[in-house]
């Protein structure tokens, strides 16, 4: 082919363009990300210290921080550190980790309606708890309730794992969640059927709505190691996963190896919910409602959007469980309930936006 | 680039040889053998379904496939996904971006195997890579706009500088025109060639037989997964390989020393293409 490729746009590889190149420059965003972290560790942290200072006995900032650092009288350190730590640790822990795992779901799917409870991780924790409860197993031992509700989450990221196994798609994956969504339901449901006692259901139902009121530091410690660790798996995934907004063949292409990143993601997701479920309860649409507030402000880059989601899901539960006991009603409001009431209309107008957006 | 003073200039940046695929029982591809050269573009054309974007995908490691392949004195299935991502790049058919990040993040996306695994900070060369992606595309001004508010042809100019920020030798790229116009076609044609003067290769897939005629060095036909002919252009779209593999007869004609086909009929022997003389060909060398 000897004629000319007059439209040919040859490059000026001798000169990158000095001025401009603040537009490719990556040093502002860092600084960006950086600041939106600390706007929302900041809050988080304010929060947290108005979070330890309400309740039946008001503490000033002084007496909170005495109380935490063991300085103050015997009766606000009491206060502090055994009651109303564990539920803001608790808060941090599992709202950090419902914020982390959907924005990580939603980057892998490329689904900004996904969330943990999607793909059965949640819902499968759950069962597992319920078995512990149905079965009296915590009577036993207090590690029986979480670790079969770990086992639980465990359980389903394998099935989901054999069932997805061999380069299967990631609807596959979405239905395979939903399926297992439903399965772990209507188990739970036989659970509750078949239950012995009044006191059972009860006790099982009570759990299943989600709460971190009346937790201990023991708690706290039993799922601080399987968030940390599934926290990790997942921030490993970030810079895949913004690879993934090529889709899959172009992302491989780049190199992500895409069994590796679904791995990465499902087990940090079962991990770090899993543990929190067995302590917390369920608590839905945390995953799906912070991601989507905060992707506008890192640009929609999937890999940018974890470890804030991480930090405002932890604000938002913080939130949600100050406004259950600021609301003051006379039968204690559940926080599984309150998330629920607020996400689930949430829910309904992303999908009613993304059916017009497909019009 | 990576460029190994043992090979030539005539040697094959990438050869293929006796390459398959298959999905389960199913025979995709079979006996494909083919090779490229830098400065080359090898069009991979053929009907709906020939297996033209398998044997895309196969060479860029997307999917399991039987055979060998060399790139440039490596055996390309043993080099690490790093590696092989610096030296072939991708453009895959579908073009859909799936967040609603900008051009120039979009662009940059392309220098991830350069970077650490941990994505890193881009260095003055990613940036430089990106900048100069954006010229030669020319999205330079379209920088800072969302990549899913661009126009058909935009977006496929911005996917494109993508692809040539990874600065790989080899650029694979499936249907890259579809859907575009006229004029955003040859830009696109016109962009890959630019690639291939500055020393790369590329393998496109391709409808257009006139583009295929007119930009590709040497063509593959296949149908239904198997190589109908190979070689130069000339040697490829003759009118007995176009009934016999497409099933229509076309007209065809020289301009400016270049071959235009323009399918024109489903029946055999409908019409007589003005000149099917041989030997009109023979001055159309490729620039290698």
């Amino acid at each position: 082919m000897s004629a000319g490729w007059s439209a040919a746009k040859r490059p000026a590889w001798s000169d990158p363009g000095s001025g401009a190149a603040a537009d490719v420059d990556k040093a502002s965003a860092w600084v960006q990300q950086l600041g939106i972290a600390g706007v929302l560790t900041s809050a988080l942290l304010v929060l947290s210290l108005v979070s330890l200072g309400f309740g039946a006995a008001p503490l000033g900032w002084s007496e909170v921080l005495a109380g935490l650092i063991g300085t103050g009288p015997e009766e606000h350190r009491l206060i502090v550190q055994q009651i109303r730590l564990p539920r803001v640790l608790l808060a941090w822990l599992v709202g950090g980790s419902l914020g982390m795992s959907g924005a990580a779901l939603q980057g892998l799917l490329r689904n900004p309606l996904a969330e943990p409870g999607l793909l059965g991780i949640s819902a499968s924790a759950g069962l597992g708890a319920v078995l512990a409860l149905y079965f009296g197993l915590t009577t036993l031992s207090i590690w029986s309730l979480p670790a079969s509700a770990m086992a639980g989450a465990l359980l389903a990221t394998l099935l989901l794992y054999v069932l997805t196994r061999g380069g299967a798609s990631n609807l596959t994956l979405i239905l395979a969640g939903v399926a297992l969504s439903s399965l772990a339901g209507a188990l739970t449901s036989l659970a509750l059927n078949l239950a012995p006692s009044p006191a059972s259901v009860q006790d099982i139902v009570l759990w299943l709505l989600g709460s971190i009121a009346d937790r201990s530091l023991a708690d706290v410690r039993l799922v601080l190691p399987f968030v940390a660790a599934g926290l990790l798996l997942l921030l490993a995934a970030a810079p895949s996963l913004t690879l993934l907004t090529l889709g899959e063949a172009e992302a491989t292409s780049l190199g992500v190896h895409l069994p590796r990143l679904r791995g990465l993601v499902i087990t940090g997701s079962a991990l770090s919910v899993g543990a929190c479920v067995s302590v917390t309860g369920t608590i839905g649409f945390v995953g799906l409602v912070v991601p989507h507030l905060l992707r506008g402000l890192v640009g929609h880059r999937p890999g940018r959007l974890l470890l804030p989601s991480a930090l405002g899901g932890a604000l938002l539960v913080l939130a949600a469980e100050l406004a259950i006991r600021l609301l003051d009603t006379p039968q204690q409001l559940m926080l599984g309930v309150v998330t629920a009431l607020v996400g689930a209309p949430f829910f309904l107008a992303l999908v009613l936006k993304s059916r017009r957006t497909l019009a | 680039m990576n460029s190994n003073p043992n090979i030539t200039s005539v040697e094959s940046l990438l050869s293929v040889t006796g390459l398959s695929v298959h999905l389960g029982s199913r025979t995709l591809v079979t006996g494909v053998d083919l090779a490229v050269r830098r400065g080359e573009i090898l069009g991979l054309i053929g009907p709906n379904g020939a297996g033209k974007s398998t044997v895309l995908k196969a060479v860029a490691q997307l999917l399991p496939y039987r055979g060998a392949m060399q790139l440039a004195g490596h055996q390309l299935s043993r080099l690490s996904a790093r590696e092989r991502a610096r030296r072939v790049a991708y453009l895959n058919q579908d073009d859909q971006v799936q967040w609603p990040i900008t051009v120039a993040e979009l662009v940059a996306l392309g220098r991830y195997p350069h970077r650490s695994a941990w994505g890193g900070v881009p260095d003055a060369e990613d940036r430089a890579a990106v900048e100069a992606a954006m010229h030669s595309a020319d999205v330079w001004s379209l920088r800072a706009r969302r990549a899913d508010q661009l126009s058909g042809g935009e977006r496929a100019r911005a996917r494109l500088a993508r692809v040539l920020a990874v600065q790989a030798p080899l650029v694979l790229a499936d249907e890259p025109v579809a859907a575009l116009d006229p004029r955003h076609q040859l830009e696109v044609m016109a962009l890959l060639r630019g690639h291939c003067a500055d020393g790369g290769a590329a393998i496109v897939v391709l409808h257009d037989l006139t583009l295929a005629s007119r930009f590709c060095d040497r063509l593959l036909l296949l149908d239904r997964g198997e190589p109908a002919a190979t070689g130069p252009v000339d040697a490829v779209l003759v009118p007995a390989n176009l009934r016999a593999v497409y099933g229509i007869d076309a007209v065809t004609g020289l301009h400016a020393g270049q071959r235009y086909i323009v399918p024109w009929s489903l029946e055999p022997d409908a019409i007589h293409p003005p000149d099917r003389k041989t030997g009109h060909g023979a001055n159309v060398k490729p620039p290698y």
